[in-house]
């Protein structure tokens, strides 16, 4: 019956280019991810791996895993401790700061225009290709052109406060970190928010303001208790996304200080994704690099499930409704 | 009695008043002046030989813009010439939202309005997917572009990198897709196959037109997403000719810096040009997208 095949056919026919290219971007470079993670590929049996990737060059070990739980490398302590301060200190940001922004933009300012106006700024870093963001950065906080010094001292910050140097003195290095994706992550908490207050239904506020609440009352007992799951989904899709993100870093840090991302590491700004990719693409050595990657691929693949567990399907498919 | 007890609500009243706006200040307007003030120093630098307190214009020029008509010359060294690295950064980010739409137009379709065995498995795998932080595999994916025999291949390196960037588009943009299919009432595309039409027809003919805005989104989105792609050229690409936009202006921070900001700001403005064209243009429906994007 050819009529019957072809039809369960159609649909195949339909997704087979999606699924060659995720084939092709996605399942491949994870396969290859652990296999290369047990591996000892590095620069000089490189080309032997890439005709032949059996090849008997390339050994199989786990001394990578040895190097990085061992405390082998010495420097893995560093920057896993870099990187959990790097993830909660964003996260809080993300999650929190911006349910604050939020209710205050969208729920305090009654001004349509005013509440336009920051919520357009406060996208704009989203916005901006991340070079240009970067950019900004280095100029504004560069202590001799830049405006960040400037700024402080206008808000009353004693001058032996102030660094010579944002990017490279260590506890001002990293707090600049925190703010540059600060910046960017604010504005994703913002927009799921935002959506979730706006569809509140406005009797139930209005209820609580005639029976003599406050504003604050109603944020506390009211929008913020409805807002339970936007915020669970902020925080669950920040964690994934900021275990992995290091562009900004590489830019700011790689090109502001002029000598590469490599400056990451004395400014005690080298997150555990960042350092992976320098394993990799400056000192070549692409096995262990992968495991490091692969220990990130597993923390993911785990959140996953769990935030399947959590949600369900179907939340994670509508994150900013609100259930009344 | 009854006038002092107004009076304190009133007192009050007001005081909430007032902290409501400090809460304001305080949390979403103070901590706005420094966007506020790196996009005004940007563009007015870009136009001045001097700013004065960071964002004043002083000595207007278009010095700083002279990258568009001669070479840009550090010491011996001659970087390219702008036209062709704008040229290979357009077609990156063109590629790109061809190759999704294609691509994802036809999953999205599949998924939204086709039955079939494994169809929710297929949705939780695709969203799985569209979670997963994908930078974790540019070292795996290096090493499948030099098993493909694109790297440091010039031209034929970006396409091999528009197939990777597409392929990593891919997910969200075939949920967006569906998402624009789901919203178009069954009713008319049957009543269209009642009527005669075969599948195909009432798809280009019925469905088509109803979820063009949809691809125009989609399009736009990972045009801009093609545009704006770092990591991907500078981590693959070694020939300087080959660069696109954000990798030669990543290299030029590194020179400039300190000794020509009017130059960098210029070059940064001409690079954002098309983000703020089709930012203003088509906001609305980009924000629902971005909400979707895995950054920061």
């Amino acid at each position: 019956m050819p009529r019957g095949l072809s039809k369960k056919m159609l649909p195949w026919l339909f997704l087979a280019p999606m699924l060659l290219m995720i084939t092709l971007a996605w399942i491949a470079p994870l396969v290859l991810t652990v296999y290369l993670g047990f591996t000892d590929l590095k620069i000089n049996n490189f080309l032997a791996f890439i005709q032949d990737f059996f090849t008997d060059k390339v050994k199989l070990t786990l001394d990578n895993f040895r190097k990085i739980f061992y405390a082998e490398d010495p420097y893995v302590s560093e920057t896993f401790k870099v990187t959990v301060f790097y993830v909660v200190s964003v996260l809080s940001v993300n999650a929190v700061y911006a349910l604050i922004l939020s209710i205050a933009i969208a729920y305090f300012v009654k001004n349509e225009i005013l509440s336009m106006i920051l919520r357009v700024t406060w996208l704009l870093p989203r916005i901006t290709p991340g070079i240009i963001y970067a950019l900004m950065w280095i100029w504004f906080i560069d202590p001799r052109y830049g405006l960040l010094n400037d700024m402080l001292r206008l808000m009353g910050a004693p001058e032996d406060w102030l660094p010579d140097s944002w990017l490279l003195r260590k506890p001002y290095s990293q707090v600049l970190m925190v703010m540059i994706n600060g910046y960017v992550g604010a504005s994703f908490g913002m927009i799921v928010y935002t959506a979730a207050i706006k569809s509140i239904p406005p009797d139930l506020i209005n209820a609580a303001l005639v029976d003599g609440a406050s504003e604050f009352q109603v944020a506390r007992r009211i929008i913020i208790p409805l807002l339970k799951w936007p915020i669970l989904f902020v925080t669950a899709w920040q964690t994934l996304s900021l275990l992995s993100s290091y562009e900004y870093i590489l830019m700011v840090w790689g090109a502001g200080s002029g000598q590469g991302y490599g400056i990451a590491r004395s400014a005690g700004v080298m997150v555990w994704s960042l350092y992976s990719y320098a394993k990799a693409f400056a000192e070549y050595l692409y096995g262990y690099a992968s495991a490091l990657s692969l220990i990130l691929v597993v923390i993911g693949l785990v959140l996953i499930i769990l935030y399947f567990r959590i949600f369900g399907f179907k939340r994670l498919m509508e994150p900013s409704k609100v259930e009344v | 009695m009854m006038r002092v007890g107004i009076r304190k609500r009133k007192t009050r009243a007001l005081l909430r008043r007032i902290a409501v706006i400090a809460v304001v200040l305080l949390i979403a307007v103070i901590p706005a002046i420094p966007i506020w003030l790196m996009y005004g120093w940007i563009i007015s630098q870009s136009f001045s030989g001097r700013v004065i307190l960071g964002i004043l214009p002083s000595k207007l020029t278009i010095e700083n813009w002279r990258f568009l008509w001669s070479p840009i010359t550090m010491g011996e060294k001659e970087y390219p010439n702008i036209w062709p690295i704008t040229l290979n950064t357009l077609f990156l980010a063109l590629g790109v939202a061809g190759l999704v739409v294609l691509v994802s137009s036809l999953s999205g379709y599949a998924l939204s309005r086709m039955d079939f065995k494994g169809r929710t498995g297929m949705m939780q795998f695709i969203i799985a997917l569209h979670a997963f932080p994908s930078v974790i595999l540019l070292i795996a994916l290096f090493v499948i572009l030099n098993k493909l025999g694109l790297y440091g291949k010039g031209f034929m390196t970006l396409v091999g990198i528009i197939l990777i960037k597409a392929g990593l588009e891919i997910p969200m943009a075939t949920w967006i897709i569906k998402g624009f299919f789901d919203s178009i009432p069954w009713d008319l595309e049957w009543a269209a196959l009642v009527d005669g039409c075969s599948r195909w027809r009432a798809w280009r003919s019925i469905i088509l037109p109803l979820v063009l805005p949809g691809i125009g989104a989609v399009s736009i989105f990972s045009f801009l997403s093609g545009w704006s792609e770092f990591l991907l050229v500078f981590t693959y690409v070694a020939q300087e000719e080959y660069y696109t936009l954000p990798v030669m202006i990543y290299h030029m921070i590194g020179e400039f810096i300190h000794i020509d900001w009017g130059m960098l700001a210029a070059l940064g403005l001409f690079y954002a040009i098309p983000t703020i064209i089709f930012f203003s243009v088509s906001q609305k429906v980009l924000l629902k997208i971005y909400v979707g994007g895995v950054k920061g």
